[in-house]
Protein backbone atom coordinates (compact mmCIF):
# COMPACT_ATOMS: atom_id res chain seq x y z
CA UNK A 1 0.00 0.00 0.00
CA UNK A 2 2.81 2.54 0.89
CA UNK A 3 4.46 1.31 -2.12
CA UNK A 4 1.34 1.95 -4.19
CA UNK A 5 1.17 5.31 -2.48
CA UNK A 6 4.99 5.93 -3.50
CA UNK A 7 4.33 5.32 -6.86
CA UNK A 8 0.86 6.81 -7.41
CA UNK A 9 2.22 10.37 -6.37
CA UNK A 10 5.85 10.72 -6.23
CA UNK A 11 6.07 10.66 -10.37
CA UNK A 12 4.91 14.33 -9.73
CA UNK A 13 7.74 15.05 -8.78
CA UNK A 14 9.47 14.29 -11.64
CA UNK A 15 6.72 15.62 -14.53
CA UNK A 16 5.70 18.74 -12.99
CA UNK A 17 8.55 19.64 -10.31
CA UNK A 18 6.12 20.32 -7.56
CA UNK A 19 9.43 20.62 -5.79
CA UNK A 20 8.24 19.20 -2.42
CA UNK A 21 11.24 16.74 -1.67
CA UNK A 22 13.41 19.65 -2.53
CA UNK A 23 11.42 21.43 -0.24
CA UNK A 24 11.97 19.28 2.65
CA UNK A 25 12.16 21.75 5.47
CA UNK A 26 9.03 22.67 4.79
CA UNK A 27 7.47 19.69 4.20
CA UNK A 28 9.07 18.45 7.88
CA UNK A 29 7.37 21.54 9.75
CA UNK A 30 3.99 20.81 8.07
CA UNK A 31 4.36 16.96 8.40
CA UNK A 32 5.63 16.03 11.90
CA UNK A 33 3.43 18.35 13.77
CA UNK A 34 0.58 16.75 11.97
CA UNK A 35 2.11 13.17 12.47
CA UNK A 36 2.40 13.57 16.04
CA UNK A 37 -0.99 14.08 16.48
CA UNK A 38 -1.84 11.09 14.56
CA UNK A 39 0.53 8.83 15.96
CA UNK A 40 -0.89 10.22 19.28
CA UNK A 41 -4.52 8.87 17.76
CA UNK A 42 -3.04 5.87 16.26
CA UNK A 43 -1.26 4.98 20.25
CA UNK A 44 -4.49 5.54 21.89
CA UNK A 45 -6.36 3.40 18.77
CA UNK A 46 -3.91 0.59 19.21
CA UNK A 47 -3.76 0.40 22.57
CA UNK A 48 -7.67 0.52 23.40
CA UNK A 49 -8.14 -1.81 20.35
CA UNK A 50 -9.97 0.03 18.16
CA UNK A 51 -7.98 -1.55 15.12
CA UNK A 52 -5.85 -4.64 14.65
CA UNK A 53 -2.48 -5.03 12.67
CA UNK A 54 -2.62 -8.55 11.06
CA UNK A 55 0.93 -9.95 12.49
CA UNK A 56 1.48 -11.91 9.05
CA UNK A 57 0.98 -8.99 6.70
CA UNK A 58 3.42 -6.67 8.39
CA UNK A 59 6.95 -6.81 8.47
CA UNK A 60 7.33 -7.63 12.39
CA UNK A 61 9.14 -4.07 13.86
CA UNK A 62 7.67 -2.68 15.98
CA UNK A 63 7.62 1.11 18.21
CA UNK A 64 5.85 1.21 21.35
CA UNK A 65 1.80 -0.16 21.92
CA UNK A 66 3.08 -2.51 19.02
CA UNK A 67 2.58 -0.19 16.03
CA UNK A 68 3.99 -1.40 13.34
CA UNK A 69 6.97 0.22 11.13
CA UNK A 70 4.89 0.71 8.13
CA UNK A 71 2.75 2.39 10.20
CA UNK A 72 5.02 5.34 11.00
CA UNK A 73 6.30 5.10 7.55
CA UNK A 74 2.59 5.57 6.54
CA UNK A 75 2.46 9.16 8.45
CA UNK A 76 5.41 10.33 6.44
CA UNK A 77 4.54 8.79 2.79
CA UNK A 78 0.46 9.97 2.49
CA UNK A 79 1.14 13.42 3.88
CA UNK A 80 4.31 13.77 1.67
CA UNK A 81 2.13 12.36 -1.22
CA UNK A 82 -1.44 15.12 -0.26
CA UNK A 83 1.67 17.84 -0.24
CA UNK A 84 2.79 16.76 -3.89
CA UNK A 85 -1.23 16.64 -4.80
CA UNK A 86 -1.89 20.47 -4.03
CA UNK A 87 1.50 21.51 -5.45
CA UNK A 88 0.56 19.77 -8.80
CA UNK A 89 -3.04 21.26 -8.57
CA UNK A 90 -0.79 24.23 -8.58
CA UNK A 91 1.21 23.44 -11.38
CA UNK A 92 -1.90 22.64 -13.99
CA UNK A 93 -3.91 25.47 -12.53
CA UNK A 94 -1.85 28.97 -12.22
CA UNK A 95 -4.34 31.33 -11.87
CA UNK A 96 -5.98 29.16 -8.96
CA UNK A 97 -5.42 30.72 -5.69
CA UNK A 98 -3.89 28.68 -2.55
CA UNK A 99 -3.15 30.90 -0.18
CA UNK A 100 0.95 31.52 -0.01
CA UNK A 101 1.14 33.70 -3.31
CA UNK A 102 2.76 37.05 -3.14
CA UNK B 1 -14.01 7.61 23.15
CA UNK B 2 -15.14 5.63 19.85
CA UNK B 3 -13.46 6.27 16.66
CA UNK B 4 -16.72 7.68 15.47
CA UNK B 5 -16.44 10.50 18.02
CA UNK B 6 -12.67 10.92 17.50
CA UNK B 7 -13.05 11.30 13.42
CA UNK B 8 -15.59 13.34 14.12
CA UNK B 9 -13.85 16.01 16.93
CA UNK B 10 -10.64 15.66 14.99
CA UNK B 11 -12.54 16.27 11.43
CA UNK B 12 -13.81 19.88 13.12
CA UNK B 13 -10.25 20.55 15.01
CA UNK B 14 -8.86 20.41 11.45
CA UNK B 15 -11.34 22.88 10.10
CA UNK B 16 -11.31 25.20 12.86
CA UNK B 17 -7.00 25.02 12.55
CA UNK B 18 -7.24 25.63 9.06
CA UNK B 19 -9.55 28.38 9.66
CA UNK B 20 -8.08 30.49 12.95
CA UNK B 21 -4.71 28.86 13.35
CA UNK B 22 -3.00 28.60 10.42
CA UNK B 23 -5.20 31.03 8.99
CA UNK B 24 -4.62 29.46 5.40
CA UNK B 25 -8.38 28.69 4.94
CA UNK B 26 -8.06 25.70 2.58
CA UNK B 27 -11.14 24.62 3.12
CA UNK B 28 -12.70 27.79 1.64
CA UNK B 29 -10.19 27.12 -2.06
CA UNK B 30 -11.24 25.16 -4.73
CA UNK B 31 -7.80 24.31 -5.31
CA UNK B 32 -7.82 22.78 -2.02
CA UNK B 33 -10.85 20.81 -2.79
CA UNK B 34 -9.27 19.70 -6.35
CA UNK B 35 -6.64 18.15 -4.91
CA UNK B 36 -8.75 16.34 -1.72
CA UNK B 37 -11.06 14.88 -4.20
CA UNK B 38 -7.78 13.23 -6.45
CA UNK B 39 -6.46 12.25 -2.66
CA UNK B 40 -9.97 10.58 -1.35
CA UNK B 41 -9.50 8.63 -4.60
CA UNK B 42 -6.88 7.14 -4.30
CA UNK B 43 -7.41 6.54 -0.50
CA UNK B 44 -10.41 4.15 -1.83
CA UNK B 45 -7.93 2.11 -3.23
CA UNK B 46 -5.79 1.61 -0.47
CA UNK B 47 -8.31 1.18 2.40
CA UNK B 48 -9.95 -1.57 -0.13
CA UNK B 49 -6.88 -3.19 0.09
CA UNK B 50 -5.49 -2.64 3.61
CA UNK B 51 -9.10 -3.99 4.61
CA UNK B 52 -10.12 -6.34 2.10
CA UNK B 53 -7.18 -8.21 2.71
CA UNK B 54 -7.50 -7.88 6.48
CA UNK B 55 -3.93 -6.29 7.25
CA UNK B 56 -6.45 -3.89 9.34
CA UNK B 57 -9.24 -4.83 11.20
CA UNK B 58 -11.82 -2.84 13.27
CA UNK B 59 -13.77 -3.56 16.36
CA UNK B 60 -17.27 -3.58 15.02
CA UNK B 61 -18.29 -1.70 18.80
CA UNK B 62 -16.39 1.85 17.88
CA UNK B 63 -17.97 2.62 14.68
CA UNK B 64 -20.82 3.07 13.40
CA UNK B 65 -21.01 -0.06 11.11
CA UNK B 66 -21.18 1.96 7.72
CA UNK B 67 -18.27 0.76 5.14
CA UNK B 68 -17.36 2.16 2.43
CA UNK B 69 -14.80 0.63 -0.24
CA UNK B 70 -14.62 -2.43 2.53
CA UNK B 71 -13.37 -0.18 5.40
CA UNK B 72 -15.35 1.94 7.85
CA UNK B 73 -16.62 5.43 6.93
CA UNK B 74 -14.88 6.75 9.65
CA UNK B 75 -11.17 6.41 7.58
CA UNK B 76 -12.47 8.89 5.41
CA UNK B 77 -12.77 11.33 8.20
CA UNK B 78 -9.46 10.48 9.51
CA UNK B 79 -7.49 10.90 6.44
CA UNK B 80 -9.61 14.15 5.56
CA UNK B 81 -8.20 16.09 8.75
CA UNK B 82 -4.92 14.61 8.48
CA UNK B 83 -4.42 16.16 4.99
CA UNK B 84 -5.89 19.07 5.59
CA UNK B 85 -3.33 20.26 8.87
CA UNK B 86 -0.72 19.22 6.76
CA UNK B 87 -1.45 21.28 3.80
CA UNK B 88 -3.05 23.98 5.61
CA UNK B 89 0.66 24.50 7.36
CA UNK B 90 2.54 24.07 4.24
CA UNK B 91 0.71 27.00 2.83
CA UNK B 92 1.29 28.85 6.34
CA UNK B 93 5.36 28.04 5.72
CA UNK B 94 4.95 29.20 2.33
CA UNK B 95 3.37 32.05 3.40
CA UNK B 96 5.74 32.84 6.31
CA UNK B 97 8.65 32.50 3.38
CA UNK B 98 9.88 29.25 4.40
CA UNK B 99 10.87 27.49 0.95
CA UNK B 100 8.44 29.63 -0.99
CA UNK B 101 9.65 28.16 -4.21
Amino acid sequence: MLAFTVVGSFWLEVIFKVGVLRRIKRAALSILPVASIFLTWDYYAVSSGHWFFDKSQVIGIYGPSGIPLEEFLFFIIVPLAGLMTIEAVRAVKKTWSFGDEK
Amino acid sequence: MTYTALALTMTLVAILFDLFVTRSRMVTRKSFWNAYGIMLFFQLITNWWLTSRGILTYDEDVIIGARIAAAPVEDLFFGFSMITMTISLWIFWGRKGIQRR
